[in-house]
C-alpha cells in the first residue's frame, strides 16, 4: 500500500501503474485526462506509468469554460 | 469569413459554456445563438462525480467545434500541461491559449503566453491566445505560429465593452490576413456590433449571455448584433466627417423669402 495525492487528497492505494489507479479509484470509463507530478501522462502511457509513494496524481474531467 | 485555421465558421460567433443557470438553458442559449464555437475546460473530477462526462455528452450534441481554453493557468508549464491534457479530452488540436498574469484584471502574461504558444506550435497545436491589442506582442505570437489573435476587448466578465478602440483598429490594419476574434470584456450587443464593424472577424464572450436574465434571449440579441456589425463592415462605412452635408438635396430648392 501507498499514499500518494489524488486532486489535493491524500488517499491509500494498492495500485502499481496509473491505469490500475484510475480502476481502483473508480473512474472506470470516464473521459479524464492524468499527470502525475506535473507532468501530462496519455492514456496510452498510463499502463508504463509506475505509482510511487507520495506521487501526485491530478484527474481532469470536461467542465464548462469561457 | 477569414478562416480559423482552415476551418470556414458558419457563423462568426463562439460562445462560453459557463455560469448558465442550468444545463437546458445552455443548451437554449447555444440553439438561439447559432454559434459555431464553444468553448470548454478541465477542472478536477471525483470518481463519484459524473457532472463532468454529462456536461461532455451535453457539448457534443451542441454539433459545435469545441474549444478547449487553459483559463486559470498562470505558468507556461501549467498552460502547456493543460493544453496536452484538453487535446486528448476534447480530441481536438484548437486549444484556446491563456496565461494569466495579474488576478485584478485577469490580462494575459504577454511574455508566458508567447512562449507558451511556441511550445504548443511546435507540439501541433492550433493555438488561439487570449491576448491584449498590443502590437508587438501581437507580432511576436504570430512569429510563434498563430494563426489567429484574440485580443480582449476588456477584462474578462467585466462588460465594459471595447475598452481600447484605436488598439483594436491598429490591429486590424497592421494584420489583415489574420483572423482577430475580440475575446472578453463584452456585456452588450452593441459593443459586439462595434466589435464587428471594426473588422473583427468573431467574437467570443461568456458572461454576457450566461449571466443575462434571459441567456437564450440575449444570445440571440449577441446573434443578431454580430451578424449586423459583419454586415455593416462588409458594406463599407461612410467616413465620418466633423460638419453638417445636408442629405436631402440643395439643388431645385423653392426660394420662399
Amino acid at each position: 500500500m501507498k499514499h500518494i495525492q489524488v486532486n489535493s487528497e491524500t488517499v491509500t492505494v494498492k495500485s502499481e501503474q496509473l491505469s490500475e489507479l484510475l480502476i481502483e479509484l473508480g473512474y472506470g470509463d470516464s473521459v479524464v485526462a492524468t499527470a502525475v507530478n506535473g507532468d501530462f501522462v496519455a492514456q496510452g502511457n498510463r499502463v508504463n506509468t509506475q505509482i510511487k509513494e507520495g506521487d501526485r496524481i491530478e484527474v481532469l474531467a470536461p467542465m464548462q469554460g469561457g | 469569413m477569414r478562416d480559423f485555421y482552415g476551418v470556414q465558421l458558419e457563423t462568426p460567433f463562439m460562445l462560453g459554456t459557463a455560469q448558465y443557470p442550468s444545463p437546458a438553458i445552455l443548451a437554449k442559449a447555444f440553439e438561439q445563438s447559432k454559434a459555431s464555437v464553444a468553448t470548454v475546460s478541465l477542472r478536477r473530477e471525483a470518481s463519484g462525480d459524473k457532472a463532468g462526462q454529462d456536461f461532455w455528452r451535453l457539448i457534443q450534441q451542441l454539433n459545435v467545434h469545441v474549444l478547449p481554453n487553459t483559463a486559470g493557468c498562470h505558468t507556461v508549464k501549467e498552460a502547456v500541461t493543460t493544453a496536452h491534457m484538453a487535446r486528448e479530452v476534447f480530441g481536438t488540436t484548437w486549444i484556446k491559449l491563456e496565461v494569466i498574469g495579474e488576478e485584478d484584471t485577469l490580462q494575459p502574461d504577454v511574455f508566458g503566453l508567447v512562449e507558451a504558444a511556441r511550445i504548443l506550435t511546435e507540439d501541433g497545436f492550433q493555438v488561439f491566445p487570449y491576448t491584449t491589442e498590443d502590437l508587438v506582442v501581437a507580432d511576436k505570437l504570430v512569429n510563434s505560429g498563430c494563426r489567429v489573435l484574440m485580443p480582449w476587448g476588456a477584462p474578462i466578465g467585466s462588460g465594459m465593452g471595447l475598452n481600447n478602440v484605436f488598439g483594436l483598429r491598429a490591429l486590424r490594419a497592421h494584420f489583415p490576413d489574420i483572423p482577430l476574434v475580440v475575446d472578453a470584456g463584452l456585456g452588450l450587443p452593441s459593443q459586439a456590433a462595434q466589435a464587428m464593424e471594426l473588422g473583427m472577424d468573431a467574437i467570443l464572450l461568456n458572461t454576457a449571455v450566461s449571466k443575462a436574465g434571459d441567456p437564450a434571449m440575449m444570445a440571440e440579441a449577441f446573434a443578431s448584433a454580430i451578424r449586423a456589425g459583419q454586415l455593416a463592415a462588409k458594406a463599407d462605412p461612410m467616413v465620418p466627417r466633423d460638419m453638417a452635408s445636408p442629405s436631402t438635396p440643395v439643388l431645385g430648392k423653392a426660394f420662399l423669402d
